[in-house]
């Protein structure tokens, strides 16, 4: 025993004792933290780099709250507004998760954006990083699917018709479109089965593959090597190297707490709206998407007609083709903006382009006085619905919906009698059966109301032996009776 | 882990100018730290998990028979319809039972569900004998509810009843059947 111990002590770089010890020599967690904590970073830490960690804590941020969201949300047309409005009117800080969650994606969008923006700018890409990049424009697209399946699931105006919008874009897409389209809706039509595939993407999916490729672009970033500032080598840093820990770290935290401090004050005193229920039969209702697809749905709308898939299909193709393969296309080591005057062109073309047609966007809906007064009635629905306490769903069940649907007069009065006269002790409410006696739902197809009326006062021998009593009643009541009975479906 | 022992060395060396121990202590107010913020930010998580134990998440709302003043005069046992609420969660069920108002020995008003607390039939009155009789299995209560004969082990279950702005109320419940005391079920 003794032996092993000090064996054991002996292959263990330090010489703790306890449970840390312990735990430490059979996980080689130190180890672990160390080597996570001592990434050199040539010329020294900056804020420009403090990106990256910002965008994991945020995604953590987003699994955490939307696991506990799932605590209350059920995927169905017919419960999914309800149970965002428990959740948000109901459920002790749910508004505030809720806005997490929904400001989170939002949050994700900027500081990807940034993220992207400092690598590109930084020529951070070079030297070897080609899997690095690529695997960042897939997460990039992963992202933004995330946002786009995330924002039908409340379910509300503003979900179904953006989504509506969103999805008939698909369909643009030469060949398979319409098929595209119809496998994203569940359907031709979007409704409750749209909403079950849009969470499954959103719950299951895309977090898996986000997982999954967050896991491989920090194994490639570590592989690769922190690239440093503008003027280092990208292929052998030369510069003098300062450890990721403590002065990055810091770094990164002073970006996850304004995070935390930003969200947190903008969730509690500006939480997210919930607008009232998808109704596919609004004509009238403008879609508009989310801030950070309004540049594409403004292209969208210039490309119509026979020339719609060079706007719609081409165009967007070639611009996503060309941004994954820049680290292929641009090979030199130069890292300098300034010295590279057409790949900062470029990026400045297309964020301006994205900003135009953003603010374009925009400008169209203030200066249009017909959807300007359109968008200003939306919102002011969303803000009473938002008013409004929280509203319990009418359970299916319910025995007041199944009178509603009673319009006969003489059939209500035969309801009354059925459960005034027991009927509904051994045949069950509405018929429907017990152990005691057979369902009447349906007996229509098998008895005449004659017949009925003889059964009632003549039971069988067989009914007898079950407990079924002579019926006694005045001719207009049995009558009545007989027309609820026949009525039972 | 990934990197080249070149770098490593270089890494080396300026973590060592650093100081093992600040960067140990800071180490540990990064530590404590963390875990006040997580301790902190997990507040709304934990708020959020546990409101169905904290707060009623399911409930039988009281349920309007109708205003006192109708009941001012009561000779015989009335059968009012009741609509009764149940909430659960983010839904709610509502149904339809009968119920009689009749009142007591004292000529306070009562409140009596029509199931009968032998085997769960509906609970007629019947005008000419003046008295609660059960189609099913011959139970007979008195007028108030009580029992007087046949198989029923115990009385017509009272509701519990409350008066608002003139309005009696009531609140259903069931109970348990073919026992003799009073036993609350669901």
């Amino acid at each position: 025993m003794d032996s092993i111990h000090k064996t054991e002590a002996g292959t263990s770089p330090g010489p703790e004792g306890g449970l840390w010890g312990w735990l430490n020599r059979r996980t080689g967690l130190d180890d672990l933290l160390r080597s996570a904590l001592d990434e050199p970073i040539p010329g020294g830490a900056r804020f420009a780099y403090i990106f990256g960690s910002g965008l994991l804590f945020i995604f953590l941020s987003q699994v955490i709250t939307g696991v506990f969201l799932a605590l209350y949300y059920v995927p169905s047309a017919d419960h999914a507004h309800t149970t965002v409005a428990y959740i948000t009117k109901a459920v002790t800080a749910g508004s505030f998760l809720r806005s997490l969650h929904a400001y989170g994606a939002s949050a994700m969008v900027i500081v990807l954006f940034l993220h992207l923006s400092q690598t590109y700018i930084y020529g951070s890409y070079k030297g070897r990083r080609e899997l690095l990049w690529l695997s960042g424009c897939v997460l990039f697209g992963l992202v933004l699917a995330m946002a786009f399946t995330g924002y039908l699931l409340p379910w509300d105006q503003r979900a179904y018709f953006a989504t509506a919008v969103g999805t008939n874009a698909v369909s643009e897409v030469p060949w398979v479109g319409e098929s595209l389209k119809r496998l994203m809706r569940g359907g031709t039509e979007m409704g409750t089965l749209t909403i079950t595939r849009f969470f499954v993407a959103h719950v299951f999916l895309i977090p898996a593959a986000i997982f999954a490729l967050v896991a491989s672009h920090i194994f490639l970033f570590r592989k690769a090597g922190a690239a440093g500032p503008v003027n280092e080598d990208p292929y052998h840093p030369k510069q003098k190297a300062e450890l990721f820990y403590p002065r990055q770290v810091l770094m990164d935290l002073s970006l996850t707490t304004l995070l935390i401090v930003g969200l947190g004050l903008l969730c509690f005193f500006v939480p997210v709206q919930l607008g009232p229920p998808a109704n596919p039969a609004d004509a009238q209702y403008v879609p508009r998407p989310e801030w950070y697809y309004l540049p594409i749905f403004q292209w969208l709308k210039y490309w119509h007609g026979s020339g719609a898939i060079i706007g719609v299909l081409v165009i967007p193709t070639l611009l996503v083709l060309a941004i994954m393969a820049i680290p292929f296309l641009d090979r030199s080591v130069e890292r300098r903006p300034w010295k590279r005057p057409a790949a900062m062109g470029a990026y400045a073309f297309v964020v301006f382009m994205l900003l135009g047609l953003g603010f374009r966007s925009e400008y169209l809906d203030r200066h249009d006085s017909g959807i300007a007064q359109q968008l200003g009635k939306q919102n002011a629905e969303e803000e009473e619905y938002a008013r409004k306490p929280f509203e319990p769903e009418l359970s299916s069940a319910s025995l007041v919906a199944a009178n509603v649907t009673l319009a006969d007069p003489l059939a209500a009065k035969g309801k009354n009698i059925f459960e005034g006269q027991s009927c509904n002790a051994c045949h069950g409410d509405g018929g429907v059966g017990t152990a005691a006696a057979p369902a009447l739902v349906g007996i229509r197809a098998k008895f005449s109301p004659d017949q009925l009326a003889e059964l009632f006062k003549h039971p069988t021998a067989k009914m007898n032996a079950g407990g079924m009593p002579p019926i006694d009643l005045s001719p207009d009541d049995l009558k009545a009776l007989i027309a609820y009975v026949e009525s039972l479906k | 882990m990934f990197q080249s022992a070149g770098q490593s060395e270089n890494a080396g060396r300026e973590g060592a100018s650093f100081g093992e121990s600040r960067r140990s202590f800071l180490g540990v107010l990064l530590g404590l730290g963390s875990f006040f913020v997580g301790a902190l930010l997990s507040v709304p998580l934990v708020r959020f998990a546990l409101f169905p134990l904290l707060r009623r998440t399911t409930e039988l709302k009281e349920s309007p028979v109708g205003a006192l003043s109708d009941f001012s005069s009561l000779t015989e046992p009335v059968m009012r319809t009741i609509q009764i609420e149940q909430v659960d969660g983010w839904r709610k069920a509502v149904s339809e039972k009968a119920v009689y108002v009749t009142k007591d020995s004292q000529g306070q008003l009562r409140v009596l569900t029509s199931i009968c607390p032998h085997l769960g039939c509906t609970v007629p009155w019947n005008k000419e004998k003046s008295q609660f009789a059960c189609p099913c299995h011959g139970a007979i209560f008195a007028a108030d509810g009580t029992r007087v004969g046949g198989p029923s082990l115990r009385g017509m279950d009272t509701l519990e009843t409350s008066i608002q702005d003139g309005q009696l109320l009531v609140r259903f419940q069931y109970f348990r059947q073919l026992v003799s005391d009073k036993e609350v079920i669901g």
